[in-house]
């Protein structure tokens, strides 16, 4: 019994790395960075949601509203800012130390707007927890709602990219930048539209990740933000499918390390899966092998 | 970029020449060193505004020994090198006693360079035993772990609040694990088995307490002994109520804190109790004073961290008359003239009547209290 | 073009030793302050790492996220190594240096065990291994408690209780605690020492006929492979070099310090020497050496900035990065500023 229990806890810290790994892996896919802000956004949105609720006074729904708002016009603002004028440059390492920066500074702008002190995010979850087997399995109301929005958001997110014009803008940019401008898309305009939607899907993570979670700090998004990219890695970035079973898995891996394997090497185990799913399988579970011509 | 490079150079070359001009308008410099930034910052933080009050009040009601004092926080982002550099450009500034550093392991490593000094550490908070173990020359605000675990571990035996604990801590953290080793220890000499396993957390996953809460919940534990700060606490609880898990919650000073939390539900931390040496709403007027200040100003309850540097800088302050050494003297002088006074000297503080060993370590009496319909209540 | 590249080695060397002097000039005169005089190790240390890492980023063309796992090993060795010699070697040159070795050797046993597997990979997935290797030697160390008394070593990887050790024995690494009271060997002249072997065993193996071929790898790997140059062998060895230099540098931060925690090893620290890397030129040694110096005593000249310091440095990075590399800003500097940055555009890439 207690195995479920684990298992279920496990499954609902992953399907918070899997929300969070969403945004990753969109953002990857089609602009081949690795934006370390992510997990800075999802901090962001934590912070416009809980100063909504608490000083506001506003309903969670419409926090989470103004959330997603504040997070979608950041990161089209960040990406016009910090990382459009790079993506020309020589190396594409330059764009991914610009995004170490911009990380730097939302970490310290909110350090110095909110002050480093932990606040408690209340819950926006209003699901009961479901008890099972005379009160001895527990589902936490939270965990039903992340587990339900992210397979929502996973399908939304598939359709839009394979039924709709920008969706397939996406797909075309990401395959070939040169070829897809010559075709007609606007490439500047469709990359913008993918970090809106990521940093967007960044604040409902946010959201949920502090309701399961709620503990509040300027540096609340970086750790989980470096997990939910080994999630990404691991179902195949770029492939959102795989993000979000790379997301899942990662988190009943770590739940069920910590409790029989060593709760101190659970991130090392973590880390050991990672690698031996990429040595077997260099592209993680769902990547696509793309053939290197000459 | 060799621009660049050319105009930095200039400028980091003008700053090398830069060099000390202390002790020209005779005033106590005392430097501060802890994490401002950074992951730790909350506990830094703390401890720099709680300082500054200290100081502005001591000013106001007209100094020590005629002089004025002069605090100097410096950020160290919870890294020993950061720490050491912090050291350094106080160093430079002229400080002439040092109110840190906050946190253990930076501490670690100023203190080795202090006492290659000569100059007077007071550690408000950093509790292991190392942090002042360099030198003659340092001394503690707070416990230290191993007193804080012993003294956890009999009360909890003493009182035989449970026959099964299960301890949580988090190993990557001296203080917490520091803390963790001496219950152990102690729990081996008291009625009560240690339960659970190794229940350990780290700074790299401390969102997700579920495992060690299902664990602790399986083997029966009664109690929980919970060694670290208040912000992992708040989730503990939260998770723990959810999984239907209602142990007696048993913690250290770094609870203290937990009832502060901007938007924490304290109805989760009822019943939680705690051996701490400072609770913000005691009844006495110097905790009313202070912690009426600290809200003006910081609009914060204050926490353990700031009691401490709090009484740290009164404990300074007390060596300073004690010992009557001018503000003129250079840092070593200073640093003899304290050392001997210290442990001469008695200081009332919001953490309690505290007197110093010679080496360095602090007695005062932990209090037990209860948290009880969202407050401290004594035991 | 071998007197040119020569020469520019040259100016690289006379940098580092034109440096060394006027910091003892400034020493002897007493001119420097205690501030400057406590970054001079730190500044060795940040610049070995970063002519470390720019040989795999740069020269190899592979990005490596886990550098700080490397000089983590290193720094353990070897302050390990001290801790135990304490009292048979008293001679703290001696002892210093077999430490570095020390170092050195075991970070160059993990990169080549930690290379053979990474290196089958490519671009960021490689990098997400480093990544993830960092971490796990980050992880493992930390729970490591090793002490010695009379009847020789304990070891135990859950707890100081379950060692068995005599009361009077000595804790040498305490888990997350780490190794504290490492004997402080490191000098600026060490520093300086170790600097200067950084960059002649990177220059040589660059300008040698092993660095042509690690070059044409990262520029065609397929060019490269189908003229018969051995991919996996070239590739070990920038990893390898690279991570005993780091490992090295790991040495003398270690003996720096009186406290050592495996903590500080991690994806930040990581990710710091990148951006030494990066903004110092990708492949450029000299840049490195100089972004380095430039970005660690940074954040310490911001200090008077007090609150506003870590949000003043943030942004200072995200303009230096565009004004370095963003193709609008090259264009807009070559136009108006030609004179001044011709060179460097050209060195940059």
């Amino acid at each position: 019994m207690s195995f479920l229990s684990y298992l279920i806890n496990g499954i609902s810290l992953g399907s918070v790395y899997a929300i969070i790994a969403l945004g990753y892996t969109m953002v990857y896919g089609i602009a081949k960075m690795l934006n370390f802000a992510h997990g800075d956004v999802i901090m962001v949105g934590g912070y416009v949601a809980f100063t909504m609720m608490m000083n506001v006074g506003a309903n969670p729904v419409v926090a989470v509203l103004v959330s997603i708002v504040v997070c979608t016009v950041l990161g089209i603002v960040i990406e016009a800012v910090a990382y459009r004028p790079l993506r020309e440059a020589a190396s594409p390492l330059a764009v991914l130390i610009t995004a170490i920066g911009v990380s730097y500074l939302l970490q310290n702008v909110v350090l110095l707007i909110f002050s480093s002190n932990p606040k408690s995010f209340p819950s926006v979850v209003g699901v009961p927890d479901l008890k099972l087997a005379g009160g001895s399995l527990i589902i936490t109301g939270k965990a039903i709602v992340t587990i339900l929005s992210c397979i929502v958001i996973m399908i939304v997110l598939t359709t839009f990219i394979n039924k709709t014009k920008p969706g397939q803008a996406m797909l075309a940019v990401s395959e070939d930048k040169g070829a897809a401008r010559l075709m007609g898309i606007n490439v500047n305009g469709t990359i913008a539209l993918t970090f809106a939607i990521g940093s967007g899907l960044a604040a409902v993570a946010g959201v949920l990740l502090c309701s399961a979670y709620p503990s509040l700090t300027p540096y609340t998004g970086a750790m989980p933000g470096i997990k939910a990219f080994v999630a990404a890695v691991f179902g195949g970035i770029g492939s959102i499918p795989g993000a979000m079973v790379g997301g899942i898995l990662l988190g009943v891996i770590e739940i069920l390390a910590k409790a029989y394997i060593s709760s101190q090497l659970a991130d090392a185990i973590v880390f050991a899966v990672l690698i031996i799913v990429l040595l077997v399988k260099p592209t993680g579970l769902f990547g696509k092998q793309i053939q290197e011509k000459v | 970029m060799k621009k660049f490079v050319k105009a930095a150079s200039a400028v980091l070359a003008a700053s090398m020449v830069l060099s000390t001009t202390a002790f020209a308008d005779a005033t106590y410099k005392i430097g501060g060193i802890g994490p401002v930034t950074g992951p730790a910052s909350a506990y830094g933080t703390a401890v720099m505004n709680a300082a500054q009050i200290a100081v502005d009040e001591i000013n106001e009601a007209g100094g020590v020994n005629g002089y004025q004092l002069e605090f100097n926080p410096q950020d160290d982002e919870h890294d020993a090198e950061k720490s050491v550099n912090a050291y350094n450009t106080l160093k430079d500034w002229g400080m002439q006693m040092l109110l840190g550093t906050v946190t253990t392991n930076p501490c670690i490593a100023v203190s080795a360079e202090a006492a290659a000094d000569n100059l007077f550490l007071l550690t408000p908070s950093a509790s292991s035993e190392q942090a002042i173990s360099a030198g003659d020359n340092e001394f503690q605000v707070c416990f230290t772990d191993p007193a804080q675990g012993t003294a956890s571990a009999q009360y909890i035996g003493e009182h035989e609040l449970a026959s099964k604990v299960a301890v949580i801590y988090n190993s990557s953290d001296a203080y917490s694990a520091g803390i963790y080793a001496t219950f152990r220890a102690e729990a081996e000499n008291q009625p009560f088995e240690i339960v659970g396993g190794d229940l350990a957390f780290t700074d790299d996953s401390k969102t997700d307490f579920s495992a060690q809460i299902q664990a602790a919940k399986d083997a029966g534990a009664e109690l929980v002994f919970m060694p670290f700060y208040y912000n992992e606490a708040s989730i503990v609880f939260t998770q723990a109520a959810s999984m239907d898990y209602s142990p007696i919650w048993f913690g250290v000073d770094g609870m203290d804190g937990i009832l502060t939390v901007e938007g924490f539900d304290t109805s989760l931390a009822e019943g939680v109790m705690l051996l701490t040496p400072f609770s913000a709403d005691a009844e006495d007027d110097l905790t009313k004073n202070f912690v009426a200040k600290y809200q003006e100003q910081f609009g914060e309850v204050p926490n353990q961290f700031a009691a401490d540097a709090y009484d740290g800088i009164y404990a300074l302050k007390a060596g300073l008359e004690k010992s009557g050494v001018s503000a003129e003297a250079d840092f070593t002088e200073i640093s003899d003239a304290l050392k001997a006074a210290f442990t001469e000297i008695e200081v009332e503080g919001l953490t309690g009547v505290m007197t110093w060993t010679a080496d360095g370590h602090v007695s005062k009496t932990p209090k037990a209290v209860v948290i009880e319909n969202g407050a401290y209540k004594g035991l | 073009m071998k007197d040119k590249t020569l020469k520019s080695n040259l100016i690289t060397y006379g940098m580092v030793i034109a440096a060394y002097i006027v910091v003892q000039i400034l020493l002897t005169t007493g001119n420097l302050s205690s501030l400057f005089k406590g970054l001079l190790v730190p500044l060795c240390v940040y610049a070995v790492l970063a002519v470390s890492l720019n040989l795999v980023v740069g020269i190899s063309g592979e990005l490596s996220l886990g550098h700080a796992g490397f000089m983590c090993v290193g720094a353990f060795a070897s302050a390990f190594f001290s801790k135990c010699m304490q009292n048979i070697i008293t001679i703290s040159g001696l002892r210093f240096f077999l430490a570095i070795l020390v170092g050195a050797a075991v970070a160059a046993v993990f990169g080549v065990l930690i290379g053979i597997p990474v290196l089958r990979l490519r671009g960021d997935y490689l990098a997400i291994v480093t990544l993830a290797f960092g971490e796990i030697i980050k992880n493992v160390i930390n729970i490591f408690y090793i002490g010695i008394d009379s009847n020789g070593f304990h070891m135990s990887i859950t707890d100081q209780f379950s060692m068995g050790m005599e009361p009077t024995g000595t804790m040498i690494i305490t888990g997350p605690q780490g190794i504290t009271g490492t004997p402080k060997d490191s000098t600026f002249t060490a520093g300086i020492i170790l600097v200067l072997i950084t960059l002649f065993i990177v220059l040589n193996l660059i300008n040698s006929r092993d660095g042509r071929a690690i070059k044409s790898i990262r520029d065609n790997r397929i060019a490269a492979e189908s003229i018969g140059i051995n991919i996996t062998k070239y590739k070990l060895m920038a990893f390898t070099v690279s991570a005993a230099l780091a490992g090295a540098a790991g040495a003398l931060y270690a003996h720096n310090l009186a406290a050592l925690q495996a903590s500080k090893f991690n994806f930040n620290t990581s990710i710091l020497v990148l951006v030494f890397v990066v903004l110092g030129g990708i492949g450029n040694i000299r840049g490195s050496v100089i972004a380095a110096v430039i970005l660690t005593a940074l954040p310490e000249m911001l200090r008077f900035l007090s609150d506003y310091r870590m949000l003043i440095y943030a942004i200072v990075l995200i303009v230096m990065m565009l004004f370095n590399w963003a193709p609008k800003a090259l264009e807009w500097r070559e136009r108006y500023l030609g004179r001044f940055f011709k060179k460097t555009v050209k060195e940059g890439k």
